[in-house]
């Protein structure tokens, strides 16, 4: 065994380095607050979504009515959402613009949001919808430090305001930070709830599973362990024997 | 009520070998008593297999091998179907743990010498096997038709193309296509549910007809037969049944707390085992910045992004990839040592392995980031050590200073 222990500390050693070399590169993002527990704050990221996200971009693989799962009844879903009279609870959340005129008037098709929070990280999101900033030289008009050029305009600012790209002299060095010009209708920790809000919505809609996942998790956990001991326990009575 | 039972079992007998084959494969089927807790991996590979079968089966009967719904039905399969996430949590993890369990298992073979005579077809069996399995997993990787399916096929696939004369048909053979399209997809169906795995199932059965017929090797490399008591069976040795079974019962339930725990606890084990990419619709407009293969692969990927190409071509990558991968093949007739386990091995034999476990993890390692320069040539030192072991092996295992083996198996 005493190889084996030599092993493992070889591939460790070797690993360390290469792990601090891969970690550091990319955008900084910042920590999104997710909590799958804090209903409140679920639907009111669910409501920020079908009112403004919907608009363009589809979730192909979410029904209205899974909305049970955070507390949402079938009156709440048709009424707090606005769901036209032909929708139906138990439909997809369609976009309200057809892929084809959106590609027309953005350059690219809004993907499909159903699972963007496993594709793209929560953490991702929450940094990206925090970081627009206006920049005449995009036809949009906006832009993004999390995600250049995107095709996106910022649909948010009449919350959050108009922010711009400055430099600033720090040590000698320049550094780039986003600056708040115009303020918009919340103040900007306000802003950063509702955006919290709709990151914890965009994870809970990527995988509805993840609400349940665990307390099942803990109960098959409980029974294995049980029968851990148990099958251990007829084990040893059974090798009694063997010397 | 007992009378009954034997006689029916008497009349199955008569017809069938249930208590002759009872006998010989489990009831006295001897195996050696100093079993470490590195034998469990070949009984844990067999219970990774059923899990992936059956959950393969509940899978299948929801999933659509078509290129427009497969990456809905399986997210329709994630929030539609009745615990339709625990099958295809279970299916995703399945095929890692089956990689993790199979590279220990062969581990195992490497120190304790499980390869060498008379355990050389047993060797090779194991070596289809793991061949069948990689195929399997690469094409149920395609299936999710996410963008890491599409474009880690259309690379592995396009290495083919790269074979002199042949490669650009050998590709569209493999294909069915020009590009990885709806038509590879379905033929990657079939293959991943019905042909590969049910060569798997003959060629896991041949692995163990062929080990019930030479005997269990053991962490001594010693040969339980050769000591036979009165009764005719091996001293050293005990019934499989009940002895192993119930020690491999509780290996069992232990490597499924592991495995439920990444099943609802981690499902993407931080993008390794569900790549975060895959999240995303496959796109052939669209190539992803970095294309890697899932974990388990990326050590032989490594090795082809490490061989610098030749007249432009990716040929002798692709060949040093080929031979990492079957050079196992060879090695019960590379080991010229006069001892088979790690135990009483020298001290070169035992720097070779532990350089060759350090060149596979660290090959893997790489094979998953970016090719910059510096990481190419680690990449190309890593593969020369893991070639060194096999090639320099009939010369360091002859030269080593080994230990002498005991005449009895060993507790601990």
């Amino acid at each position: 065994m005493n190889a084996i222990k030599k092993l493992g500390m070889l591939v460790l050693l070797m690993a360390a380095p290469a792990m601090a070399i891969a970690s550091d590169a990319g955008v900084h993002l910042d920590k999104a607050p997710v909590n799958l527990q804090d209903q409140a704050s679920l639907q009111r990221g669910a409501k920020l979504f079908t009112s403004r996200c919907l608009a363009c971009h589809s979730a192909n693989y979410m029904r209205y009515n899974r909305l049970h799962d955070i507390g949402m009844d079938d009156e709440q879903i048709k009424k707090e959402l606005e769901l036209p009279e032909d929708v139906k609870v138990g439909s997809t959340m369609q976009a309200a613009m057809d892929s084809n005129s959106a590609k027309l008037a953005y350059g690219v098709a809004p993907p499909d949001l159903s699972v963007i929070a496993r594709s793209r990280s929560a953490d991702w999101l929450y940094t990206y919808m925090r970081s627009f900033y206006t920049d005449t030289s995009r036809t949009s008009g906006w832009n993004n430090t999390v995600f250049p050029s995107v095709g996106m305009p910022f649909v948010l600012s009449d919350l959050q305001g108009e922010q711009a790209l400055e430099t600033e002299q720090h040590d000698g060095h320049d550094v780039k930070k986003l600056i708040l010009k115009t303020p918009g209708s919340m103040q900007p920790a306000e802003y950063d709830a509702a955006v919290a809000d709709l990151t914890n919505y965009l994870v809970f809609m990527s995988e509805p599973s993840k609400l349940v996942r665990g307390q099942i998790g803990w109960a098959v956990l409980a029974f294995l362990f049980v029968l851990l001991a148990l099958v251990y326990a007829l084990k040893k009575e059974i090798w009694k024997d063997i010397h | 009520m007992m009378n009954l039972i034997t006689k029916l079992i008497g009349w199955i007998d008569e017809r069938f070998p249930l208590t002759s084959t009872w006998k010989a494969h489990a009831s006295e089927y001897y195996a050696p008593k100093n079993f470490n807790f590195w034998y469990f991996f070949g009984g844990l590979a067999l219970l990774v297999l059923v899990i992936q079968i059956v959950s393969g089966i509940f899978l299948t009967m929801n999933y659509k091998p078509d290129a427009l719904f497969a990456f809905a039905s399986v997210e329709y399969i994630m929030r539609d179907v009745q615990l339709g996430w625990i099958l295809r949590n279970i299916h995703s993890t399945g095929a890692s743990m089956f990689f993790i369990v199979i590279y220990l298992h062969m581990f195992r073979g490497l120190m304790y010498g499980s390869y060498r005579k008379p355990r050389e077809l047993l060797w090779i069996i194991g070596m289809i096997i793991y061949l069948a399995l990689m195929g399997e997993a690469f094409m149920g990787y395609l299936l999710p038709w996410g963008q890491m399916s599409f474009w880690g096929a259309q690379v592995i696939v396009n290495l083919f193309s790269s074979v002199p004369f042949v490669g650009p048909d050998l590709a569209i053979l493999i294909r069915g296509d020009f590009v990885v399209s709806d038509i590879t997809l379905n033929r990657f169906f079939a293959l991943h549910v019905i042909a590969i795995p049910l060569i798997l199932v003959l060629i896991v059965v041949a692995h163990l007809v062929a080990l019930h017929e030479v005997g269990s090797n053991n962490p001594d490399g010693i040969e339980i037969k050769k000591n036979l008591g009165p009764d005719g069976h091996p001293v050293d040795g005990i019934p499989f049944f009940p002895y192993m079974v119930v020690k491999d019962a509780v290996a069992a339930v232990a490597f499924l707390i592991v495995f439920v725990s990444v099943v609802f606890f981690a499902p993407d084990m931080g993008g390794y085992f569900l790549e975060y990419n895959n999240f995303v619709p496959a796109n052939p407009m669209k190539t992803p910045e970095h294309i890697a293969p899932v974990w388990y692969f990326t050590p032989y990927y490594a090795i082809l992004r490490a061989v610098p190409p030749l007249f432009g071509s990716q040929f002798p990558g692709v060949v040093a990839m080929g031979v990492a991968t079957v050079i196992f093949f060879a090695l019960p007739w590379l080991d010229r040592g006069p001892v088979k386990s790690i135990r009483y091995r020298g001290p070169i034999y035992k720097g070779f392995l532990a350089a060759f476990v350090v060149s596979f993890v660290g090959l893997g390692y790489l094979g998953l980031m970016p090719a910059t320069e510096l990481y190419t040539w680690i990449s190309r030192v890593l593969a020369v050590v893991y070639f060194a072991f096999f090639f320099l092996m009939p010369w360091y295992t002859k030269i080593d200073k080994c230990k002498p083996e005991p005449d009895r198996v060993t507790s601990k």
